[in-house]
């Protein structure tokens, strides 16, 4: 059963509804779904359960048990299954539970989905999406909250996508999932409850460009995730005392989106990077050492003459 | 679904069993239990399920971030625990076992300042969610949330205690059969059978991961079936009595303690709570499913043993109040002790003189 996008007339808005981060997700992979049936869903209580963040909440129903499949607690089964799976041609999406589990499964992303295309020499694609969540504040204690993003972004082979909104949440997996390459799809467990306005119907976005959430001149916040909430409202703050900062949010670390990040540091010659990991080899460091290999010289010489 | 019939592999049931007792003498006699090891196993079984239910009330008032209940396993765990000598013995339990945990001394107390994340939580200072059981002094190692992480630990544990020559002691590794899914369980099994080491495999089978029925976790009808494959026994127990969980219990441990390898006894029971307080459970199960259960209720049928068998009334409730009164004076204490501070969040996280990942120096 394939779903037709909607039509729509030349710069005309989509119709959006607003919808909690969780709903959007869910959104995203209920019209996939319908879109392909080559897309199928397993993970731990995501069948009649709908997800320990209820993300996967009435899919059972509309797809069935074949397509929607609850499995036992098996992290290295759930990961490398969706490898053989999408192999074969299926476009799993599973979910584990939490970031924090990934390392129980870390080989099965590390060294087969991420590189059994190149193992192959490109005569394999391997199109599966491992959605998880991780991050702190809700009072999970060490194993329930890291943030271990900067582990995926160093493996060669995965894409690595880190939405902060509803709309972005949708418009991102659905992309995610139509992607022939392993991605990892990192969602924050204080997002779900969050609320925007999302886009009816089919939404894609590509991944690897980032979203300017807010335009300033005076400088740049890059950030992702939760943390665009919080430099939002930093921003605000910012404003009522006359200064002007680009909340600038990478959505996608891999692929990163260079060219807006420095297009925006050449205006505001000032950037901030905010992100809630270890800050120790964390991917902000990642961000610090593009903009001093690539924007420093000239913004130095621009502030210079 | 109904409650699953209770299969031992000697081939008696809980039932017949009862009537044994009643031909030949008290079961308890004939496991070389006296009465008063009996209630003092109803004192703790209570005491649980009190605890239990004060944690979900709590949290219900916003008083508590979270719980995990035990109601429907007290049973299992301290018929159990009841086979493990303290401060010899090890023991990891795994998150529901609070149980256990009051078999080996912990008390309300304890469990409350970990339930409030105080500052005074003896098992993590705070850091941890409840039921992390952590005493170097009781033998009791913390396990990790990660369902079944633990069980390598405890071959690791037996490799030690048979290198210093404790060859009295065993590892008594608690789990619920959800955890006997991912391959550490397989891993360790295999480990510990190939080593002859002192592992006692002690499975809480209550049916359910988190959603997950049993016959969608396992192909095996019987999670003691997975023991054949590592050439040790493997007991069934009805979970929901304390003598036949001490029985079978007590088969496993003494032939891991004789020396002849790890052990493994499965511990039928049911959960009558939700998974944890973030749970709705009306999603995967009927309330009758849990009542169905509920008559067969472990603490129910432990007072009824103990009224047939010669304590009185005024007796069993001089208990109740008593732990009542103990639970509040707990609660009570707990809530007025200090939170962790701030400035401590990033202590414990290297062994002292070393750098912070802040770079400090601790």
């Amino acid at each position: 059963m394939s779903v037709q996008p909607a039509v729509r007339a030349e710069g005309e808005k989509p119709a959006t509804r607003e919808m909690f981060y969780a709903e959007a997700l869910g959104d995203a992979l209920r019209l996939e779904m319908r879109r392909d049936p080559n897309v199928l869903v397993f993970g731990e209580d995501i069948a009649q359960h709908g997800g320990a963040f209820g993300v996967t909440k009435g899919l059972l129903d509309e797809f069935g048990p074949k397509r929607i499949r609850n499995t036992p607690i098996s992290e290295i089964g759930i990961v490398g299954a969706a490898v053989g799976a999408a192999l074969t041609g299926l476009r799993p999406v599973v979910e584990l539970m939490y970031v924090d589990f990934a390392g129980l499964a870390m080989d099965q992303v590390v060294n087969q989905a991420a590189q059994n295309r190149f193992m192959f020499g490109g005569q394999a694609r391997v199109p599966m999406v491992l959605r998880t969540q991780g991050g702190s504040g809700r009072g999970n204690a060490a194993q329930h909250s890291k943030s271990l993003e900067a582990w995926f972004a160093h493996v060669a082979g995965l894409k690595l996508v880190m939405p902060a909104t509803p709309a972005d949440a949708k418009g991102l997996l659905a992309s995610a999932i139509r992607d022939d390459n392993p991605v990892i799809f990192l969602e924050h467990k204080l997002l779900y409850r969050t609320k925007g306005d999302v886009p009816v119907g089919e939404h894609l976005l590509p991944l690897g460009t980032a979203d300017v959430k807010r335009q300033g001149r005076d400088l740049t916040i890059v950030t992702w995730s939760r943390e665009v909430v919080f430099a939002l409202e930093a921003a605000d703050n910012l404003a009522a005392e006359g200064i002007e900062a680009e909340v600038l949010d990478l959505r996608t670390l891999v692929p990163l989106d260079k060219e807006t990040i420095l297009a925006s540091i050449r205006k505001t010659h000032r950037a901030l990077v905010v992100h809630e990991a270890i800050k120790r080899a964390g991917y902000g460091a990642e961000i610090v050492s593009l903009i001093v290999e690539e924007a420093f010289d000239r913004a130095a010489k621009e502030l210079a003459s | 679904m109904t409650p699953m019939a209770v299969r031992t592999r000697e081939g008696s049931t809980p039932d017949n069993a009862n009537e044994v007792a009643r031909s030949s003498g008290p079961r308890h006699d004939a496991l070389g239990l006296s009465l008063d090891d009996v209630k003092r196993m109803y004192r703790l079984m209570l005491m649980t399920r009190l605890v239990s239910e004060r944690i979900l009330q709590l949290n219900r008032m916003g008083r508590t971030p979270f719980g995990a209940g035990t109601d429907g396993h007290e049973a299992a765990q301290i018929g159990a625990a009841w086979c493990i000598r303290p401060g010899k013995d090890w023991t990891v339990p795994y998150y529901r076992d609070m149980g256990v945990s009051f078999v080996l001394g912990f008390t309300a107390l304890d469990e409350f300042r970990a339930v409030l994340g105080k500052a005074t939580d003896t098992n993590s200072a705070g850091r941890a969610m409840l039921n992390m059981f952590s005493s170097p002094e009781r033998r009791v190692l913390s396990r990790s949330v990660l369902v079944g992480t633990e069980f390598p630990h405890a071959v690791g544990l037996a490799l030690a205690l048979r290198n210093r020559k404790e060859d009295k002691c065993v590892v008594f590794a608690f789990g619920g059969e959800a955890s006997t899914s991912p391959g550490d369980f397989h891993e360790a099994a295999n480990f510990a059978s190939i080593h002859k080491l002192p592992v006692v495999f002690v499975i809480e089978n209550n049916l359910l991961a988190i959603s997950t029925r049993f016959e969608k976790q396992m192909a095996v009808a019987n999670v003691a079936d997975r023991a054949a494959a590592y050439a040790m026994p493997g007991h069934i127990a009805d979970g929901m009595d304390v003598l036949d969980s001490y029985e079978k219990t007590r088969l496993a441990a003494d032939h891991a303690r004789a020396g002849k390898g790890p052990a493994l006894v499965e511990l039928k029971c049911y959960r009558y709570q939700p998974h944890t307080s973030d749970d709705d459970d009306s999603r995967y199960r009927t309330k009758q499913e849990v009542e169905e259960w509920k008559a067969r209720d472990p603490v129910k049928r432990g007072r009824e043993y103990l009224l047939g068998a010669g304590a009185s009334e005024p007796d069993l409730e001089a208990i109740r109040v008593e732990l009542a009164n103990e639970i509040e004076k707990a609660i009570a204490q707990a809530e007025s002790e200090p939170d962790p501070r701030p400035e401590d969040a990033l202590t414990h996280v290297y062994a002292e003189g070393t750098p912070r990942p802040d770079g400090t120096r601790a």
